[in-house]
């Protein structure tokens, strides 16, 4: 899974690394409506507690939420938009 | 035989609106909503409510932060003056922190060296500024409700509070109704 989600082309990338909790998690949510519903976005956070965030919110409002990508200082959270 | 048949159906009806009005009291006592009690005037404490509520609005819950007795010093404008007061009114507002950026620890306070080590940590950590966290709130409708009876109580005048959009003043009442059709409470 993660193979592909390296491969995986985002629509929109949102950087939220300069941010703490729950900054990604509003960057998040602020950008969501600036994507068509189909299209990927990919959440860049260095807050770890983000990648248990992410997964919730996309549960909550209905987002695919696709999985995260270890780098080496961040993550790559990714998920399709309802 | 005709009339029978009227009769039944008004009961019917009858039943059916007392039905819907139920159904619609039970779905408004478990919003997507999160009712906050904040009390405590300690930073600590009003960062977590802060952040718990930005948490929140992010994942589309709707926000009510009801600010009472202590937390009322963190709404405090510290370029805004308030005249008119009595001479205990005075002595608190003396007494008390002004604004969200001079609260205190609840632990580990040290006479401000805490504070001021904690703003650093967060910095240093990315963690928005308490300045930053209200902001966002306003942007994401967090709605703030001032205490009218510990604001009285207190000595504090409207006009010396933070520029928030729609800050509203209310009383218990409006806390137990808002809380009371939302899912989650807290009391912080």
């Amino acid at each position: 899974m993660s193979e592909d989600l390296k491969n995986l082309q985002s629509d929109l990338v949102v950087d939220a690394r300069g941010t703490a909790c729950p900054g990604p998690l509003l960057a998040a949510k602020k950008a969501i409506g600036d994507i068509e519903s189909g299209e990927i976005m990919e959440i860049l956070s260095a807050d770890e507690g983000t990648k248990s965030d992410i997964p919730r919110w996309c549960e909550k409002v209905g987002h695919e939420y696709l999985g995260f990508v270890d780098e080496d200082s961040f993550s790559r959270l990714f998920l399709r938009k309802e | 035989m005709e009339n029978e048949t009227t009769l039944t159906m008004e009961q019917l009806q009858k039943d059916l609106e007392k039905l819907q009005k139920k159904v619609s009291k039970i779905e408004n006592n478990r919003k997507d909503q999160l009712s906050i009690a904040l009390i405590s005037g300690d930073m600590d404490k009003i960062l977590a409510a802060m952040i718990i509520s930005l948490a929140a609005a992010a994942m589309d819950t709707k926000v009510k932060i009801f600010f009472s007795f202590w937390a009322l010093s963190a709404l405090r404008d510290k370029k805004k003056k308030a005249t008119g007061k009595d001479f205990i009114s005075k002595m608190f507002g003396m007494m008390l922190p002004k604004g969200k950026n001079k609260l205190k620890l609840s632990n580990m306070n040290m006479a401000g060296m805490g504070p001021m080590m904690i703003k650093m940590l967060m910095k240093k950590k990315n963690v928005l500024s308490l300045d930053e966290m209200f902001q966002q709130a306003g942007e994401l409708g967090i709605e703030i409700t001032v205490c009218e009876m510990s604001m009285d109580l207190m000595g504090f005048k409207r006009e010396e509070f933070i520029d928030y959009p729609n800050l509203r003043y209310a009383g218990a009442g409006t806390f137990v109704a808002d809380a009371g059709e939302s899912a989650m409470q807290l009391f912080i």
